[in-house]
C-alpha cells in the first residue's frame, strides 16, 4: 500500500513560491519584516511553523538539512522536524553543522562557524521587538518606517535602572545593516555577534505572526546598548564538563536533588566533535556509555 | 517738553450683554498729559471713572474712541489701537501699575514677588533681590517675612509688598491707584518719599489718592475727572 | 535695561490662517486666524464643544484642516507650513521642538516605565546614547517640576495625579521645546494640586522662554499663565485680547457670560 504522497517539502508550490517572494524582499531590505501568508501546517504554533515554512520554501532536493532546537540535534521539536522533512522531502538530514546546507534552528545558533552557501533557519515567536513597549502594530510599523528606535533604548535604560546592568539576555536587540531594529529570536545574547558579518544567508520565519525577515550574507548586525553601558555577551564561567570548552554557550543541568549540577555544551554536534577529537572536560559523556551498555 | 501720557477725546462705555444690553457709560471726552517728573492726581467723587481712566490707560480697559498715546522707547505708541503685545512690550519697559490689591501668585516668596520685574527685564536674580530686600526693608516688612508668600500676609502688608513690587522697576511712567489706602502714617510717608523720588528722575505719573494731605504733597497738577462723566 | 530677546522677536512662531475643519455639515471649527510669538502663551478658553480642542488638534498638526493652513518657523528660522511636511519631520518636531501636554497623563505618559525612562525617552530618541547622562538629564528635570529623585525608578502608575502632570510637563520639556500645546493641563486634579501644577508651569514657561497654546475652560488658569486669551463659541473665535483685557473689560456677550460665572477668589 502506497502511503499518501505530499507535495515536495510538503507545501504546494504556488504557496513556496509566495515564500520565496517574502524571503526575496526581506533580503533585499535587511532586517525589514515581510507580511506573507502564513500557512496551517501539520503542527502547533510554537512549534517553528514559521521556521518550517522558509525551510520548506527554500529545500531542494540535494540540501543536507540539520535541524536544533536550544542547540540539540535531539530533542523531540529538532527529531520531529528532522523526520517531517525526511519524510515529505526525502532530503539527507545530519546533525554536522559542517555539513548541513540549511539549518534550521530554535533558540541557537552553531558554535562552529558558518560557511558560504549555507542558510540559517530561525523560528520566530514574536518578531516586534518593540512591542513590548508599544503594543500597537500601526504605531510600531511606522516606527521602523521612520527609524524612531528610542523606544528600544527605553527598555535597555529600564534594565540598568532596575538591575544595574542590561540584564536582557536573549532575543537582544540588533541594529541590522545600520537601518532596522530586529529581534533576533529568542537566541541568547551570547550569539548575537555571530550574527554580524556572517557568512551565511540568515533567514527568520514567524508563523502565528505571518512575517519573514533576513539578514544577508556578510551584513553588519550590531547589538543596541550605551556607550557606558556597552553590550557584552554572557555565559556560565566554567568550562563545559564533557568536553572542556571554555568557549562556548552552556546549558546547565541539576544531576540530583542535592543542589548538584553540571555545565554542559548547549550544542551537541559542537560538543561531540571536540569530545571525538580527544578533548575531555571533568567528567565523562557516562550516561551516553551506560545507554549503549544496555 | 514733550508729555509722557497723552490722552485726546477718550471714551470708554460698558455694555452690560446679561442686563439686556444696558449701555453703561463710564468716561467720554478725556484728555490730559503728563510730562517726566510730573504727578498728576485724577480727582472727583466716587464712580466719576478715576479707576477706569487709569485702567485705560494701562491697557486693562479698551477705550472706544479717542486717543491714549503712551512715549515707549522713543516713540508715541496709542495703546487705544495697539497690539496685544505692543502693550505688553510697553508694561514690560514703560508703565508699571500699583493696584490697591495684591493679585498674590501662590507660594512664591514675598522677595521675588517684589523682584520679579527686574528679573523680567535682565537684572541679574541676585541684584534683584538685593534690590527687592531694600525696598521692603524701607516699607518695614520685617525681613523674617520675605520668604513667605504674600498671601499670609495682612491687608497692609500685601499693600506694601504690593507698592515695593510697583516701585522696584525703574519705568518712566507709573499709574497709582490708591498706593496709600490702608497704611500708617510711617509708611505713608515713605510711600510719599518715593513719588518723590521718582519725581527727580522724570517719572511721570498718574495717581488716585483719596487722602487730602497726601494728595496735596505728592500732585503737581490735579485733573478733575467729573467733567469726563458720561452718565447718561 | 536689557530686556530679553526673545519677548521682543517680531517674527510669529506659529501662523494660523483661516483655519477650519468640518465633520460632514458640522462646522467644529472655521476661519481661525492668529500669528503667535515666540515666548508667547495664547490661551484659547470656551465651553465644552466650542471647538477649542478640536483647534488645538489643528495647530498641531495632529489633524489636517477643511481648510486654512498653520505655519511654524523651523529652527532653522523658516516658516513652513505644517502640511507640506513629511512624517518625519511632522514627527520628529513633535518629539524635539514641541511639547504635548495631555489632559490625561496616562495618554501623555508611559504609564508601566520608570519615571527616569519617561523623561529620557525623547533624550534618546535623538541619538542620545549614554546611560548616566541620560539619568542625571532626568533627575535635573524630576527636581524642577518638584518629583522626590528618589522615585526616578518607580513608574507613573505609582504616582498621585499631581505628580503624573508634573512627570508629564518634565518629559516634554526635557529636549528644551519652543512650543507647548498643553489640553485642559489642571483638569480632573484637586484645587490645591492646580495651584501649585499653575505656579510650576508659569515659572518654567517664564524661564524657558517657552511660547505655549493651551487649551481650558477655567478662566483662572488662563488669567495666571496667559498673556493672551481667545475666546471661542461655535468653533468660532468670537474675542481675543489681553488676558486681563478681555476677562476685566468682557465685550461679547458670551464673554461676559463666562467671567460673571467665575466664583469670586
Amino acid at each position: 500500500m502506497n502511503a499518501p504522497t505530499y507535495n515536495f517539502a510538503y507545501l504546494d508550490e504556488q504557496t513556496k513560491r509566495m515564500i520565496r517572494r517574502a524571503i526575496l524582499k526581506a533580503i533585499a531590505i535587511p532586517g525589514y519584516q515581510v507580511p506573507f501568508a502564513s500557512r496551517e501546517m501539520p503542527m502547533p504554533y510554537g512549534w517553528g511553523t514559521g521556521g518550517v515554512q522558509v525551510t520548506a520554501a527554500i529545500l531542494g532536493p540535494d540540501d543536507v538539512l540539520k535541524v536544533i532546537d536550544q542547540g540539540s540535534d535531539d530533542t523531540t521539536n529538532a527529531i520531529s522536524i528532522r523526520k517531517f522533512f525526511g519524510k515529505t522531502a526525502g532530503v539527507a538530514t545530519t546533525t554536522s553543522t559542517t555539513d548541513a546546507t540549511v539549518i534550521q534552528t530554535r533558540h541557537r545558533i552553531p558554535e562552529a562557524e558558518l560557511h558560504a552557501g549555507q542558510v540559517l533557519v530561525y523560528q520566530v515567536p514574536i518578531p516586534e521587538p518593540l512591542r513590548f513597549l508599544e503594543p500597537r502594530e500601526t504605531e510600531t510599523r511606522r516606527m521602523h518606517a521612520l527609524a524612531e528606535y528610542g523606544l528600544m533604548h527605553v527598555k535597555l535604560y529600564e534594565d540598568i535602572a532596575r538591575f544595574g546592568h542590561i540584564a536582557t539576555a536573549y532575543a537582544y536587540p540588533v541594529k541590522v545593516n545600520a537601518r532596522y531594529v530586529m529581534d533576533p529570536s529568542p537566541t541568547p545574547k551570547f550569539d548575537n555577534p555571530k550574527m554580524d558579518n556572517c557568512a551565511a544567508l540568515q533567514l527568520f520565519g514567524a508563523g502565528r505572526e505571518k512575517r519573514i525577515y533576513a539578514i544577508p550574507p556578510y551584513t553588519t548586525v550590531v547589538s543596541l546598548d550605551f556607550e557606558d553601558h556597552p553590550f557584552t555577551r554572557y555565559r556560565f564561567d566554567a568550562p563545559c564538563a564533557l568536553c572542556g570548552a571554555d568557549n562556548s554557550y552552556l546549558d546547565e543541568i541539576v544531576t540530583d536533588d542535592r543542589g548538584g549540577r553540571m555545565f554542559v555544551c548547549s550544542d551537541t554536534d559542537f560538543c561531540e566533535q571536540r569530545q571525538a577529537a580527544g578533548h575531555h572536560g571533568t567528567e565523562s559523556a557516562a550516561p551516553h556509555k551506560e545507554k549503549a551498555h544496555v | 517738553m514733550t508729555a509722557m501720557i497723552e490722552l485726546t477725546d477718550a471714551q470708554k462705555t460698558f455694555t452690560m450683554h446679561l442686563q439686556g444690553g444696558v449701555e453703561l457709560p463710564v468716561v467720554r471726552g478725556v484728555s490730559f498729559h503728563v510730562g517726566p517728573g510730573e504727578c498728576v492726581v485724577l480727582s472727583g467723587p466716587s464712580g466719576a471713572g478715576k479707576s477706569s481712566i487709569l485702567k485705560m490707560i494701562f491697557g486693562n480697559y479698551r477705550c472706544d474712541s479717542g486717543r491714549i498715546g503712551i512715549r515707549h522707547r522713543g516713540s508715541v505708541i496709542d495703546l487705544a489701537t495697539a497690539e496685544p503685545r505692543q502693550v505688553l512690550s510697553v508694561r514690560r519697559s514703560t508703565i508699571g501699575y500699583v493696584s490697591q490689591f495684591l493679585r498674590a501668585v501662590p507660594r512664591v516668596a514675598t522677595i521675588d514677588v517684589v523682584a520679579e520685574p527686574l528679573i523680567v527685564n535682565g537684572v541679574a536674580r541676585e541684584e534683584a533681590r538685593a534690590r527687592a530686600g531694600a525696598l521692603l526693608r524701607r516699607l518695614n516688612i520685617p525681613e523674617r517675612l520675605w520668604s513667605l508668600p504674600p498671601s499670609t500676609f495682612s491687608g497692609g502688608e500685601q499693600q506694601r509688598v504690593n507698592i515695593a513690587r510697583g516701585f522696584i522697576s525703574d519705568l518712566p511712567i507709573l499709574l497709582l491707584d490708591e498706593p496709600t489706602a490702608s497704611l500708617d502714617a510711617a509708611n505713608r510717608a515713605v510711600v510719599v518719599e518715593l513719588i518723590a523720588e521718582k519725581k527727580t528722575r522724570g517719572v511721570a505719573m498718574v495717581a488716585i489718592v483719596h487722602d487730602d494731605e497726601i494728595r496735596h504733597l505728592i500732585a503737581d497738577r490735579i485733573v478733575d475727572v467729573t467733567s469726563f462723566a458720561a452718565a447718561a | 535695561m536689557s530686556e530679553p530677546s526673545h519677548l521682543d522677536n517680531d517674527e510669529p512662531l506659529l501662523v494660523a490662517e483661516g483655519l477650519a475643519k468640518n465633520y460632514g455639515p458640522i462646522a467644529a471649527c472655521r476661519e481661525v486666524s492668529f500669528a503667535l510669538y515666540p515666548g508667547e502663551v495664547l490661551a484659547i478658553v470656551g465651553e465644552s464643544g466650542s471647538g477649542k480642542s478640536t483647534l488645538l488638534q489643528l495647530l498641531s498638526a495632529q489633524l489636517a484642516p477643511s481648510a486654512g493652513r498653520v505655519s511654524y518657523r523651523m529652527r532653522d528660522g523658516v516658516l513652513r507650513d505644517l502640511a507640506g511636511l513629511g512624517e518625519a519631520e511632522r514627527r520628529f518636531l513633535f518629539r524635539t521642538d514641541w511639547g504635548f501636554v495631555h489632559q490625561d497623563p496616562a495618554q501623555g505618559l508611559r504609564m508601566a516605565v520608570s519615571a527616569g525612562a519617561n523623561v529620557g525617552e525623547r533624550l534618546m530618541a535623538v541619538g542620545w546614547n549614554h546611560y548616566g547622562r541620560t539619568r542625571d538629564t532626568a533627575s535635573t528635570w524630576l527636581e524642577r517640576v518638584e518629583i522626590d529623585v528618589g522615585r526616578i525608578d518607580d513608574a507613573p502608575k505609582t504616582y498621585s495625579g499631581g505628580m503624573r502632570q508634573r512627570l508629564q510637563i518634565a518629559r516634554n520639556l526635557v529636549t528644551e521645546p519652543r512650543l507647548v500645546f498643553m489640553d485642559e493641563p489642571t483638569g480632573g486634579l484637586d484645587v490645591s494640586v492646580q495651584a501649585r501644577l499653575l505656579d510650576l508651569m508659569r515659572n518654567l514657561v517664564s524661564e524657558l522662554g517657552l511660547a505655549a497654546i493651551v487649551v481650558t475652560h477655567d478662566l483662572a488658569v488662563a488669567r495666571l499663565l496667559s498673556h493672551r486669551v481667545m475666546v471661542m463659541k461655535g468653533g468660532r473665535v468670537i474675542e481675543t485680547g489681553l488676558t486681563d483685557q478681555v476677562l476685566d473689560d468682557p465685550r461679547e456677550p458670551y464673554t461676559q457670560l463666562l467671567v460673571s460665572s467665575i466664583l469670586p477668589p
